[in-house]
């Protein structure tokens, strides 16, 4: 019963932190550029505000428009739900591994891009394609890293996979550089950061992520770009706690738990700094180039489970 | 999991050995040539600290003075001296292009797989903990003539020759502790008589032919 209580509490933690990490990330990009910026509570404030207006609907919209927001949002915050995020040993980590985290965010992708094609603007239907191209690339990268992470520790789901890398003696595994590396990319890519969108424009050619919402408004978009904001999170906490794992909660004690949120959120916020320095140093590529940058992923991953084949295994 | 009864010296080891592999793959994608001078250069640097922990980690010094030969040479010589050639050529700005290069990427995964199974038997020869290397160093041979062989610019295809060459150093030094001091003194001169030849070389080619694109060489006539 404890275990549920606290599992619930991580996964509200988990959704209403995310906000917070896309602020922060938005603050420190905006102080290294030398500008004001504004304050990470920002979101929160901008998700109250579009919570409360009224939403405007196309009368070409099919009932799929109308449900595509809320589901979207709720397959994230699922698949939010099941990361370890503060502690691991929780019930809900049994509810799915991590192939299944990635059928979650395929799932959530296709209602998006149904989503942007509905109405029929074109903006919508470029979007959709473009974010359908990118994703087909981006998945096998991503199954590839979690196939070598999880040859190591001989498990996909994610809280053993996290204790047998804590409870077993430090290494230094080659493959997990890689996979890390890979991860990384892939991250930038399926969350629309810098070098493949720019999450800071509303009305640009080159645009992917905005152009499938542009049609949406008040409640709907509120949770459309929720839903993106708790992804960028769901793949934080991914990184962070998978290689990084030092700091997590293994008992549910108190003490534990405290320091197991401190540590989350300082990996977090090193993170996002980390985001916001290669987002301002890079420029964004053009789209043809991003299959170059997604192949540069995937080789990363491959080269990930080679090594792990060749030079640890004997 | 074996691999935790290695010291963290031969897992740095065996890390190194990735990212040399790693660099391999950044050569054979990079299209920039002052770029592409830089990976070679960290590809030495890499070697380099490869060479150092296992002379530390072995205790056989002269593997030091193998060390600092590739650090001058390959690290600080060899991308000076191919740094100053691209200048003088005023071939910096020069983008190659890499025909179908995702399939060479998967050709080069594919080269990896190729040297593993081919080591396979070779490693149960050795007893060296670092003996899954050698699979490495094969792959970065063969990744080098794979460079040499998809490039069409003198430049890139030196830079290939050169990486061929890292592999057989790390071979040499991660399967057997190095080669005799002579053959490493012999090699490293090898080495650095090539890089000025080649250098004298690229004038020639592109005084030839007026570029430094060996495709050109194919069709070469008397009497036009």
């Amino acid at each position: 019963m404890n275990g549920w209580a606290l599992a619930v509490i991580q996964a509200g933690l988990l959704a209403f932190g995310a906000p917070f990490l896309a602020g922060w990330v938005k603050w420190v990009k905006c102080k290294l550029q030398c500008r004001q910026g504004p304050s990470p509570w920002q979101p929160y404030r901008n998700l109250s505000k579009l919570f409360r207006k009224d939403i405007v609907i196309s009368e070409q919209a099919s009932p799929v428009f109308r449900m595509a927001p809320y589901l979207v949002f709720s397959v994230t915050a699922l698949a939010g739900s099941v990361m370890p995020f503060v502690a691991i040993g929780l019930p809900t980590s049994a509810i799915a591994d991590v192939i299944v985290l990635v059928g979650f965010f395929a799932l959530a992708r296709f209602f998006l891009a149904l989503a942007g094609m509905d109405v029929g603007t074109a903006f919508g239907g470029m979007g959709s394609s473009r974010e359908m191209t990118i994703s087909s690339l981006a998945e096998p990268a991503i199954l590839m890293a979690v196939f070598t992470l999880a040859m190591t520790v001989s498990s996909t789901n994610l809280a053993s996979m996290i204790s047998h890398l804590l409870v077993e003696p430090f290494q230094l595994y080659p493959s997990f550089i890689f996979a890390g590396m890979g991860l990384l990319l892939v991250t930038v890519a399926e969350t629309g950061r810098i070098p493949v969108d720019n999450p800071a424009t509303h009305l640009e050619l080159t645009m992917i992520h905005e152009a499938m919402i542009l049609e949406y408004s008040g409640r709907h978009l509120a949770l459309m770009e929720w839903a993106a904001m708790l992804k960028l999170m769901i793949y934080g906490v991914l990184i962070a706690n998978l290689f990084i794992p030092w700091g997590i909660a293994l008992e549910l004690t108190p003490l534990a738990l405290a320091i197991g949120l401190v540590a989350i959120t300082g990996k977090l916020a090193v993170l996002g700094v980390v985001l916001a320095v290669a987002e301002t140093s890079l420029a964004k590529m053009r789209f043809f180039r991003v299959p170059q940058f997604l192949g540069l992923a995937f080789i990363l991953c491959l080269l990930g489970m080679l090594s792990h084949v060749i030079l640890e295994v004997r | 999991m074996q691999m935790a009864a290695l010291p963290l010296s031969e897992q740095m080891i065996l890390t190194l050995a990735a990212l040399i592999l790693f660099t391999s793959f950044l050569l054979l994608a990079q299209t920039r040539i002052v770029t592409l001078i830089h990976t070679f250069a960290w590809q030495g640097a890499l070697l380099f600290f490869a060479t150092v922990l296992v002379a530390i980690v072995s205790g056989r010094h002269h593997l030091l003075i193998s060390a600092g030969l590739t650090l001058a040479l390959k690290v600080f010589f060899i991308p000076w001296q191919l740094r100053r050639l691209v200048v003088r050529l005023d071939i910096r700005r020069d983008v190659e292009t890499v025909g179908s290069s995702s399939l060479i990427m998967i050709g080069a995964g594919a080269l990896v797989l190729f040297s593993y199974y081919v080591a396979l038997p070779i490693r149960e020869l050795s007893m060296l903990s670092t003996r899954n290397t050698i699979a490495i160093s094969l792959a970065v041979i063969l990744i080098g003539m794979l460079m040499i062989i998809t490039r069409r610019k003198a430049v890139a295809q030196v830079i290939g020759f050169m990486s061929m060459e890292n592999g057989l150093m790390f071979a040499a030094v991660s399967a057997t502790y190095g080669m005799p001091m002579v053959v490493e003194l012999g090699v490293a001169f090898d080495v650095l008589v090539a890089a000025i030849l080649f250098g004298v070389f690229f004038f020639q080619i592109r005084n030839g032919i007026g570029s430094l694109n060996v495709d050109h060489l194919n069709r070469l006539n008397e009497v036009d």
